[in-house]
């Protein structure tokens, strides 16, 4: 069958940050990816401007109990209600925004760290390191994963580097998992035999001539991955066991009102719609991604 | 077997009349005509070969055929007529039962075209069930059992009964043939049906196909990029380049005077007997394939040609002109251009190459290997070996092997797959350690040294040329920082400024542009791959090069291309090149001596002009009648090898050739190992007929006539 390439572009950029603005640009060809980016941005620039739009300062306790559109005693409009205590609804999710995209990436961030070097080491290996690391990953993974981090956080406390620490340890193996599954293949290519024929060490040969190779499917598992720790997070405030209040957090937001959902369902409905949403953004980005990564 | 009467077909309508068919394929950018202007016709009772590089859309021809373009292809001009019938117009159903039924098709890669869930027997008793109502079960089993006797597979019920992994890869093809041939077709189309299989393997698929051309009558399409199995299997030729026929005729005509310069160049680039690398080297086709969007205005060859004639060649599109009867050329200059018949070559290596050889090699032998021994372990896990005594087999992918190579010289090891010729490599390399012997480089062991114990030094001076032009080069990484990787790594040259120019003079001499500096491999071909992995091999000044197969996966015209430049730079080096491979053609035409190697053991070695002619190794001597021949001056001894390659976890007793060897003693060569007989010149034959007998052999390959 004809082998159709296009001509390589006449100059290539060097620059680093060119090369990925234009992979982000090739998202446009994706209508799922795009809607997906957009959804991310939003909530990434409500949470960089949460001084400025939120209309009224989180914890303060002004009226509680009122439903969308009351107008507060200094003439602003609470737009998504009170809650209980006379915070401001709209508010709190705003401020909210913070927190879950600065805990989520982070904890997803030290997983990938911990699981991609367990994997190499695993994938790159074999043996021992193989035999040892995959059996620590399967008593993790065959722990139910919400009393993992019930034992985690009650053994720790609850606090946000806690948190990064029990969402760490959950998604390490699984990560681990992927990435030894790729290096398994990606240690028989002949450029791995050409770099180790001209004595490079293993680190070397497992973080600059494999990983990168392994990038495409990491990237979109990445997505879901953060997707899936912004539900945690969530899951964890649920449960009385996130982020210390009185800061707000969408988790604890649902937590605390949950009583009163019948007869004030703003109180629980908004800071649910708030963590769906991002997390939908992210899995339609995911989606983007690996609609484009077929295509090339 | 006995033959049956064949049904008497009418004889004269062609099987197949393509006429100025136009394919194209549709992509996002635009839409890409892969074929143009495509003119053929079959008869019945005839071959016809499809000759061509890749992407010159030989296979889309096939293809379109059974109409089955996938979704982006359409065929947008011409007509295609099937026993006078208009394919073009037919519906899905028409065409559903004539695929299979009447047109049948052989494909590549055997173990992909069976289903690896259905035992043999009844894959191919789903051919007559589906295309023939009233056919009962075991009538269709009956068939397919006559059918496998006829490709001749040596146990046809132990076949039925089999699954397809259980079969060796020639037999798969086999039963793959026999499942196209179930349906009796008029037409049976051949997609390079030899090309994943080993040579000797070869020889007796090739061998099957005419044989069930002369007996069957079926009419035959048999596409292959290798210009010796055309030569052997078909009447008619027809020359594909970018797209287009460039030239057609029978077989006697473009093989004894080729017209075309393409056709002419392609002859120049395969390394046909009696060519070699001092005397007759191969001549390259200079320049690219274009793709479908650059090809130039006129003739799409022209760019490349040598005759090119400006405001001649370039005016328009060239239309294909007859030269005679049965025969046509796209060149506007056909009659003015030399028809270039391929030289008598003579049959000896040359006085005057072995000379420049000799002044070229010293005495000091870079690399001694002392029965060196390599043993793969293999646990067996399984409950019933854990009551048994051996939990422990040992594939044996090297036994005592026993050789050395001086400095300059091209040692070749040629053989088969699975013979251990890689493993050698793997273990000269450090990536495997020897289980026993010695592997001695420039006076060190390096046998059980592996890689992580050698120091820089030996490190660069031993460096691999690797197999596939996919895998050899870090698909995240310019070429530029790939191979300043490895001029780095070695010291060559430090500071950012020396190491760029040292990479541009690295390109330069493996003759790729220095704009190549920032490309991903992906922006590359497979032959200039080849040329960078060639560029890093000799980075750090070498003494010895070991090249695994470097230019197998490549086209015949870059083939030699890429050939003739590792030989010219490991000549102006002086570097020792140990150059493994299965292709018997690439070996005569580069070694200076050879290592014929057969499940893990040398049968023979010697200088290459002692190991291609009498006395051979009989396993030598079938190797080389099994390689096809593109020249028509040169005519070749039949030798068909029987039987399956016996596994390396279980080799023979004895001679490890002694299942499939055609002059088999006896008794003897079951029980006892056998002895090395010495000849002039180093050239050593393990074998038990002795020296004399082995002399009397006619050789393989004679004059034509």
């Amino acid at each position: 069958m004809a082998e159709i390439s296009l001509p390589p572009p006449s100059s290539l950029g060097r620059n680093p940050i060119i090369r990925a603005l234009r992979s982000v640009l090739l998202l446009r060809e994706s209508w799922v990816g795009v809607v997906g980016v957009l959804i991310v941005l939003f909530w990434i620039v409500v949470a960089l401007l949460a001084p400025v739009i939120a209309p009224f300062p989180p914890n303060q306790n002004l009226l509680p109990f009122k439903p969308p559109g009351t107008v507060a005693p200094d003439g602003g409009v609470f737009w998504l209600g009170t809650d209980q205590l006379g915070r401001d609804i709209l508010s709190r999710v705003i401020w909210g925004a913070r927190r879950v995209l600065i805990y989520a990436p982070l904890a997803t961030a030290c997983a990938y760290a911990l699981g991609v070097t367990m994997g190499l080491l695993a994938g790159y290996k074999r043996g021992l390191w193989d035999d040892v690391l995959s059996r620590i990953g399967d008593i993790i993974l065959s722990f139910p994963i919400l009393v993992l981090y019930v034992v985690i956080i009650t053994t720790f406390g609850p606090s946000g580097i806690n948190i990064v620490l029990a969402v760490t340890c959950a998604s390490a193996p699984g990560i681990m998992r992927i990435v030894r599954g790729l290096t398994l293949d990606l240690r028989n290519r002949d450029y791995v035999a050409a770099a180790q024929t001209r004595g490079e060490s293993s680190l070397y040969i497992m973080f600059v001539e494999i990983l990168p190779n392994a990038r495409g499917p990491l990237i979109v598992d990445a997505c879901l991955r953060l997707g899936y720790t912004i539900i945690t997070i969530g899951v964890l405030g649920f449960l009385g066991l996130g982020l210390p209040p009185p800061d707000p957090d969408w988790g604890g937001m649902v937590n605390e009102t949950r009583a009163m959902a019948a007869f004030a369902p703003w109180m629980t409905v908004f800071p649910c719609i708030a963590i769906s949403s991002l997390v939908l953004g992210l899995n339609l980005l995911a989606d983007g991604l690996r609609e484009i990564s077929l295509k090339d | 077997m006995a033959v049956e009467l064949i049904p008497p077909r009418d004889t004269t309508t062609p099987i197949l009349e393509i006429d100025k068919l136009s394919i194209s394929y549709l992509t996002r950018a635009a839409e890409i005509p892969a074929v143009v202007d495509f003119s053929l016709t079959v008869r019945p009772g005839e071959c016809v070969g499809l000759v061509g590089e890749s992407g010159c859309g030989k296979s889309t021809v096939a293809m379109a055929i059974m109409r089955y373009l996938g979704r982006n292809g359409r065929i947008a001009g011409g007509s295609m007529k099937f026993r006078g019938r208009d394919l073009m117009t037919m519906s899905e159903e028409e065409l559903r039962r004539i695929r299979g039924a009447e047109i049948a098709m052989v494909y590549q890669e055997p173990m992909a075209a069976l289903n690896p869930a259905l035992r043999i027997g009844d894959q191919l008793a789903e051919v007559p069930l589906c295309h023939e109502p009233g056919c009962t079960r075991e009538q269709a089993l009956a068939r397919a059992r006559d059918m496998l006797a006829r490709v001749r597979l040596g146990d046809p019920d132990r076949v039925l009964q089999a699954y397809p992994h259980q079969i060796s890869g020639g037999q798969q093809q086999r039963v793959v043939i026999a499942m196209a041939l179930l349906s009796n077709p008029s037409l049976l189309l051949l997609d390079e049906p030899t090309t994943a299989l080993d040579v000797t393997v070869e020889a007796g698929i090739v061998d099957l196909i005419a044989e069930l051309g002369r007996t069957l009558g079926t009419a035959m399409l048999y596409i292959s990029h290798n210009l010796g199995l055309i030569r052997e299997t078909c009447d008619r030729v027809c020359v594909m380049y970018a797209g287009q026929a460039v030239e057609e005729g029978t077989i006697d005509q473009i093989f004894a005077a080729p017209r075309h310069p393409y056709t002419q160049g392609l002859f120049g680039c395969i390394p046909t007997p009696g060519r070699d690398k001092t005397a007759r080297p191969l001549v390259p086709i200079r320049g690219q394939l274009p793709l479908p969007q650059n090809r130039p205005k006129g003739c799409w060859f022209g760019p490349r040609c040598d005759h090119f004639e400006a405001g001649r060649c370039d005016a328009g599109p060239v239309p294909m002109l007859p030269a005679s009867e049965t025969r046509g050329v796209r060149c506007l200059r056909w009659q003015e251009i030399e028809a270039q018949p391929p030289v008598p070559a003579p049959l000896e290596v040359m006085p005057a190459a072995v000379a420049a050889v000799a002044a070229v090699a010293n005495d000091l032998p870079v690399l001694e290997v002392a029965a060196m021994r390599k043993h793969y372990p293999i646990y067996d896990s399984s409950v019933a070996a854990l009551f048994g005594s051996d939990r422990t087999r040992y594939v044996r992918a090297n036994e005592a092997i026993s050789f050395e190579a001086k400095g300059g010289q091209t040692v070749a090891i040629v053989g088969e797959s699975g013979c251990g010729k890689s493993t050698f490599a793997r273990v000269l390399m450090g990536l495997e350690t020897a289980t026993d012997g010695t592997v001695s480089f420039r006076g060190t062991d390096i046998g059980r040294k592996p890689v992580q114990q050698r120091d820089a030094k030996l490190l660069s001076s031993l460096q691999m040329v690797f197999q596939n032009p996919n895998d050899t080069l870090n698909p995240s990484m310019t070429v530029g920082q790939q191979i300043g990787r490895v001029i780095r790594k070695f010291g060559v040259k430090k500071g950012r400024r020396d190491v760029e120019e040292e990479v541009l003079r690295l390109l330069d001499l493996v003759k790729l542009p220095r704009a190549f500096l920032d490309r991903k491999p992906r922006q590359l071909s497979g032959g200039q791959k080849q040329r960078v992995g060639i560029a890093r091999a000799f980075a750090g000044a070498p003494a010895m090069v070991v090249a695994d197969e470097p230019v197998s996966a490549l086209d015949v015209s870059v083939q030699a291309a890429v050939t003739g430049l590792l030989v010219d730079i490991q000549r102006r080096s002086g570097t020792t090149l140990l150059f493994i491979s299965h292709d018997l053609g690439v070996v005569r035409y580069l070694a200076d001596r050879v290592v014929v190697m057969y499940l893990g053991q040398i049968m023979e070695q010697g200088t290459t002009d002692a190991v291609f002619q009498p006395p051979y190794h009989p396993y030598t001597e079938a190797l080389l009648a099994a390689v096809p021949v593109a020249d028509p001056t040169i005519e070749k001894k039949r030798i068909i090898l029987e039987g399956p390659l016996p596994s390396p976890l279980d080799p023979p007793q004895g001679c490890p050739f002694n299942t499939r060897c055609p002059r088999k003693l006896g008794s003897i060569c079951e029980t006892e190992a056998p002895p090395e007989r010495a000849g002039t010149d180093g050239h050593v034959i393990r074998c038990h007929i002795p020296l004399s007998d082995l002399e009397a052999v006619e050789p393989v390959l004679g004059r034509a006539g």
